[in-house]
């Protein structure tokens, strides 16, 4: 376009200009409610931006190191609120590494589908919200609906809708329903018929596509050194998945592939959430076709196992076992020990310290979103102000999980 | 996990290894705090280990041994598929000189990691751009996660309305008593109640 024809005298004067500060959050419906970030413009541009968690500290840490090993599991249901599922098997796993126990096959299915269960409702909101955020409001409810069916699922699992603490240290607090499987492969169609219809209204949307391609783009190696892992490295092209990497439960034994982008920016992060979703539907229709209909779902070690409820009240055997599981707690060696789960944001790792008795003596919890939001400046330095949303939306930021 | 990064992490630094073991298959060497960021630099730097992802950083508290806070650095590299833990400790039973190299510059992850620890665990890191509290507000006193912090301490920023100003008596109870939710085997005096 041709240049407006002014005065060059008076174009060239510099208007007096100061960088304005602007306070973005806590309690900006973009924010999640639980990040501040303090920008300074220049224009609408973002000179420097200074990203402030920490609002929904609870101390979940410390308050690890006043109750038993099982008195977790409450608290990691709260760190990713959206799919605590998966939360409670990774502590679970981490715990069974100290002890030194394998729970049975079964369970072991049962953990891997209600997990994935749990990542197709973390990638569903994640990818809605975000769409909502830029102005696609349909997309979102649409998406919320899918995850209804999921959350319904595990509503009938383990009694309730989003904080299930339904994983124990060396099983699950019961086995599966007996329509577990009918209802997982009923709901599995329906929500991918959801999804792809809510696909095709964002991906032939040109606005959509405008806000989020080469907006936010990150490198391969800026990434890692970020310490970023999950969906958000996996969209930068860099193939690292804990389950095909350093595979647990049984995921060495089906069959998924790791979705992958190429250039790093919203757009990949979102694809690959959506690919996610894909898979997750296939390892839970391989995991639902392997697991036994009948038999234990937690181990045999009275140590760390509760006994059964009508044996509580009708021995003295199970009623001090019981007692002393409640009162003192499993005991857990001496020592420490670093496991790691493939949560829905990446790397979700527990660095458990044990000094031998009922009660951890530290539980450090490594959340995936802590290391992606500490990367946010980087990401968004630079850039207009209205690129902060899809941005933002796309890292799929819990606010409990990065807040302790 | 790398017994390999072991290895030739002896090999290069000798005694200012101090510890190494594997238990449950994670490989750990104690290190020199001295040696802090010599040795990040080799881990992040040599070939063979190319440790490139910056994991966990964390401090555990352990009040009755010195050097009190040990410091914990989880590593792990996307290319060679082996992870390493890294531990120094440092800090008197004051946390007096609690104090390490800051590696953000070999990895620009630890940036907030490195705050958490120091708002958590009390631990300065030395050249870090900018140590601030992260998790806790400015105003808070103290690092919560050492073990000498008591768990039912309150720091309210608005002091909480007291029965005078209330005009009625509002049988508050506290937050939670110190033992509470606590087994058996851990309960005991309060850690205040000494002091009285």
């Amino acid at each position: 376009m041709e240049p407006l024809d002014i005065e060059l005298d008076e174009g060239e004067l510099e208007l007096p200009a100061e960088p304005m500060h602007l306070n973005m959050g806590p309690s900006h419906p973009a924010m999640h409610g639980t990040v501040r970030m303090v920008l300074e413009l220049s224009g609408e541009t973002i000179a420097k931006v200074d990203v402030q968690v920490g609002y929904l500290h609870r101390g979940f840490e410390k308050m690890c190191e006043r109750g038993t090993w099982a008195q977790v599991f409450p608290y990691v249901d709260r760190l990713n609120y959206v799919s605590p599922m998966l939360n409670n098997v990774g502590y679970a796993l981490a715990v069974e590494k100290m002890c030194g126990i394998a729970v049975p096959e079964r369970c072991q299915w049962y953990r891997m589908a209600l997990g994935e269960l749990a990542r197709i409702s973390d990638h569903l909101t994640c990818d809605g919200a975000m769409a909502m955020e830029l102005g696609a409001f349909t997309p979102f409810l649409w998406f919320i609906k899918a995850r209804e069916m999921v959350w319904d699922i595990l509503e009938e699992e383990t009694g309730a809708r989003l904080t299930h603490s339904f994983g124990r240290i060396g099983g699950m607090a019961e086995p599966p329903t007996p329509d577990f499987k009918k209802l997982c492969l009923a709901a599995l169609p329906e929500i991918l018929h959801v999804v792809e219809e809510g696909e095709r209204m964002l991906l032939n949307n040109r606005i959509f596509l405008d806000r989020l391609e080469n907006v936010g783009p990150i490198s391969k190696a800026d990434a890692v050194a970020l310490g970023w892992t999950g969906p958000c490295l996996r969209a930068t092209g860099v193939s690292y998945d804990i389950r095909k990497a350093h595979p647990y439960l049984k995921y060495d034994e089906v069959d998924f592939e790791v979705p992958v982008g190429t250039k790093g920016d919203t757009l990949d992060r979102f694809l690959v959430r959506l690919g996610e979703i894909r898979q997750s539907k296939r390892i839970i229709e391989q995991s639902l076709a392997r697991m036994a209909d009948s038999g234990p779902v937690n181990c045999d070690d009275p140590r760390v196992v509760l006994p059964p409820k009508s044996e509580v009240y009708t021995t003295i055997e199970a009623t001090i076992q019981h007692f002393k599981l409640i009162m003192e707690g499993a005991k857990v060696p001496a020592g420490e020990c670093y496991s790691y789960t493939e949560a829905g944001n990446g790397e979700l790792g527990y660095y458990l310290v044990s000094d031998g008795s009922g009660t951890p003596y530290r539980v450090r919890i490594r959340p995936p979103c802590f290391q992606i939001v500490g990367g946010v400046s980087k990401l968004i330095e630079g850039r207009m102000l209205a690129d902060i949303v899809p941005t933002f939306g796309s890292l799929n930021m819990i606010g409990g999980e990065c807040d302790h | 996990m790398s017994q390999l990064a072991l290895d030739k992490l002896k090999e290069r630094f000798g005694t200012a290894i101090l510890e190494t073991h594997s238990n449950y298959g994670d490989d750990t060497a104690l290190v020199d705090a001295a040696q802090w960021k010599a040795i990040g630099k080799f881990l992040r730097e040599d070939p063979a280990l190319d440790f490139d992802l910056p994991v966990d950083l964390c401090g555990v508290d352990f009040p009755n041994r010195l050097p009190r806070m040990e410091v914990v650095l989880h590593l792990y590299s996307i290319a060679r598929h082996h992870r390493v833990r890294v531990k120094a400790r440092v800090g008197d039973e004051d946390m007096d000189g609690a104090e390490l190299d800051s590696l953000v510059s070999i990895w620009p992850g630890l940036n907030w990691l490195e705050r958490e620890v120091f708002d958590m665990s009390g631990v300065r890191f030395r050249g870090h751009p900018d140590l601030r509290r992260i998790l806790m507000y400015p105003e808070f006193e103290g690092h919560p996660l050492q073990r000498t912090y008591p768990a039912d301490r309150t720091q309210p920023l608005v002091p909480y309305r007291t029965e005078d100003e209330a005009g009625m008596p509002l049988n508050k109870l506290e937050p939670f008593g110190h033992d509470e939710g606590m087994p058996f085997g851990r309960q005991g005096p309060h850690p205040r109640a000494e002091d009285n």
